[in-house]
């Protein structure tokens, strides 16, 4: 297949491997920042085709594993009323609240509707004007436009039966909350190439520079991670700490500015509460006051559900990387994608999850 | 903005076990927890009365001659969709799990459960598919059942088939057969059905010109079982090849090897799966078979499949590589290595 073959030339990727491991002399520890690229780690095997000496650990990239256990009861709160369609992308269906999921949600009579875009939601409030239509927004810079879009669309619509769960939740200050940690042993990251293309990477530069990390930007298919990897480890070796993009044909420094507008029309930087981390200050966005009618949460009078977290799993150690998740005692006993006792084993980007899937024993 | 003083170690997130006292969707979805539903609800709930083969049919003996017996109820959304529809399924489906311990099919009964307004013409075209099918199969419709439900106590229509079969002498097919040595075929490409069916699903976004492979495997068993030894068969429907590889693993505990270069896919399934996020592996199959053959005979079974109009893209795709544990290893197009899991329940589209 075009455009996907090339960059899974088992060639192209035995050179790079090849390169890494001539270019590799110390013991690093690289972090790639989503959970698309551990799956695409494990899912091709790449990880156990790389040098001992180079430890991967997995970020904070997986939008289901850092949603706070509080939204998620608020939002199987709404869900389960009786007027309600609830639409939501399908990774959370799955994903645990304190005492249910969306699953059972729907098990039990609740219209739980699967979308693949928010404004299939749109779509769904138009066609049932006498019920009530909530989108949960997930996910990071890659899902805020298009979940940004179908709030603009809504007002223009004039539609007054369509609400959002806001979720969202950005990357760069997740880096920095890992990188300023007293425990970090990140040495450099692979940035999120999905986000990036959103984004850009004109943030980046300040915070390689401010903690001494090489930051790369790197795509998701195995030639794109391994020039991520190559890239990274030149510049610990030379001890260098820039940026640097090794997604050219997908990012560029500035980003989608029309994506990025439609983000800041709708949104503004707010607190935000990480699930296994905890809240980290202007960490996401909050829809602007003039759009706070499309507030579910508000709408349904939620926001009074609180719900704290306890201590049994250990997913915050392993989103820094300070743990791999079969380091923890719960790995494939108690906690497992039927039962999971951490969001990290419950999304498909989770890196539990892809353990789970990919690794058992290997 | 400084972080310097944060500290994650106070942080984690737990859930409590959930209890699943309810039936979901995922426990249709022939993957885990359907296998957890049979073994840890139905087994046990129905003590001895239950075989415990874990074959697509059970065999069952009688004055020397062994009968294969199987049931399935068919209910696809939408009825009709390219490259057939639910009658076509439900006699495929059951002559497949059939064909599977290697019998020869006799007899269907088809159990029809209809929901009220269903207009008459969509069952006429339905049940002509059934005869067209049933032709094909050389299987007879022996009894029927009909049953009309109120609006909304089915989607349209639902179907039943029982099929009876008988076995040769001679073969002996089951999941449990498999030893270190065996080849593992697969007779074509694989995840034409399920992503067959979700393309015609409202609000994928995604057209194809892609044919569900639904097909009858009877004539191809046959010609198989006569090329040479055929240890395991069986059909990778709901769960996917995945699944059913796994499950023909625990059933022999035995470790097998598969190759991601050599499998076959549909150019059009793996673009559907790339943008959804699926893995080929999981999705469901209604005229594929994949089979576990003696080293000695592999070629020989391999040729005559590709000659059959149901086997021709067949392709060796594995071996068993020892006994004792059972585990699937895959060895990736780019060199890599990892294992491959049964589909743990709903197979779900990922967020980005």
């Amino acid at each position: 297949m075009k455009y996907i073959d090339e960059y899974r030339d088992p060639n192209r990727v035995n050179t790079l491997i090849k390169e890494i491991q001539t270019t590799i002399r110390k013991p690093w520890v690289l972090m790639e920042i989503c959970g698309g690229q551990t799956h695409a780690f494990l899912h091709h095997g790449l990880d156990m085709m790389l040098p001992n000496i180079l430890e991967l650990v997995h970020g904070p990239g997986c939008p289901v594993c850092v949603t706070p256990l509080e939204q998620i009861d608020r939002a199987l709160a709404i869900s389960i009323l009786p007027d309600v369609i609830f639409t939501t992308y399908g990774d959370m269906l799955r994903v645990p609240g304190s005492s249910h999921d969306l699953f059972s949600v729907r098990a039990s009579g609740g219209d739980v509707r699967i979308v693949y875009s928010p404004l299939e939601a749109i779509t769904i409030a138009e066609a049932n004007p006498l019920r009530q239509v909530v989108f949960f927004a997930i996910g990071f810079e890659t899902t805020a436009p298009a979940n940004a879009m179908a709030i603009l669309q809504a007002k223009e619509k004039k539609l007054k039966n369509f609400s959002v769960i806001v979720s969202h939740v950005c990357v760069p200050p997740a880096m920095e909350a890992i990188l300023g940690s007293k425990s970090n042993r990140v040495n450099a990251f692979l940035a999120a190439g999905n986000v990036c293309s959103v984004m850009g990477y004109h943030q980046y530069p300040a915070i390689a520079k401010k903690y001494k990390v090489p930051i790369i930007v790197t795509g998701f298919e195995p030639v794109d991670l391994l020039r991520g990897v190559l890239l990274a480890i030149q510049q610990l070796e030379s001890g260098q700490s820039r940026v640097e993009n090794a997604y050219q044909r997908s990012v560029t420094f500035d980003g989608n500015r029309l994506a990025q507008e439609t983000i800041y029309s709708v949104f503004q930087p707010v607190d935000r509460k990480w699930r296994g981390i905890g809240s980290i200050p202007l960490s996401g966005w909050g829809l602007r006051t003039e759009f706070s009618a499309y507030d579910a949460e508000t709408r349904f009078s939620v926001e009074n559900i609180t719900t704290k977290e306890s201590s049994l799993c250990i997913a915050g150690q392993i989103l820094q990387g300070l743990k791999k998740p079969t380091q923890c005692t719960a790995y494939n006993k108690q906690c497992t994608p039927q039962t999971p006792l951490g969001a990290p084993m419950v999304s498909a980007e989770g890196a539990c999850a892809a353990y789970y899937h990919y690794h058992q024993g290997v | 903005m400084e972080y310097n003083e944060f500290d994650f170690d106070g942080y984690a997130c737990s859930i409590p076990h959930q209890t699943k006292e309810k039936i979901l969707l995922g426990h249709g979805s022939g993957g885990k927890l359907s296998h957890d539903l049979i073994n840890n609800f139905f087994l046990p709930e129905l003590k001895n009365a239950a075989p415990r083969n874990k074959d697509d049919a059970a065999i069952i003996s009688l004055n020397g001659r062994r009968l294969a017996l199987t049931t399935d109820s068919y209910v696809v959304s939408p009825l009709f969709f390219p490259g057939g529809d639910i009658g076509k399924l439900a006699v495929c489906g059951t002559v497949n799990d059939l064909s599977m311990v290697g019998a020869t099919p006799i007899a269907l009964t088809c159990g029809y459960i209809i929901e009220e307004g269903l207009p008459l013409e969509i069952l006429k075209r339905v049940v002509h598919s059934i005869q067209e099918t049933a032709l094909e199969a050389k299987i007879y419709i022996a009894a029927g059942d009909t049953k009309v439900v109120q609006r909304g106590g089915v989607d349209k229509l639902f179907i039943n088939t029982t099929g009876l079969g008988y076995i040769s002498e001679g073969i002996n097919i089951s999941g449990s057969n498999a030893i270190p040595g065996d080849v593992i075929i697969i007779s074509g490409t694989i995840g034409d059905h399920g992503i067959a069916i979700l393309s015609v699903r409202e609000g994928l976004g995604f057209e194809t010109d892609l044919q569900s492979d639904v097909a009858p495997l009877n004539h191809l068993v046959k010609d198989m079982t006569s090329a040479g030894e055929i240890k395991v068969l069986r059909d990778p429907t709901r769960g996917g090849l995945g699944t059913s590889l796994v499950e023909i693993t625990q059933q022999s505990n035995v470790t097998i090897e598969i190759y991601e270069r050599d499998i076959p896919i549909m150019p059009q399934v793996r673009a559907a799966c790339e943008m959804l996020g699926f893995d080929p592996l999981y999705i469901a199959n209604e005229g594929k078979l994949v089979a576990f053959v003696a080293e000695r005979d592999a070629d020989k079974v391999l040729s005559i499949m590709r000659k059959h109009q149901y086997g021709q893209s067949a392709a060796i795709i594995g071996r068993v590589i020892e006994a004792g544990k059972p585990r699937i290893y895959l060895k990736t197009i780019i060199g890599g290595k990892r294992i491959v899991d049964m589909l743990p329940g709903e197979l779900l589209p990922r967020i980005c």
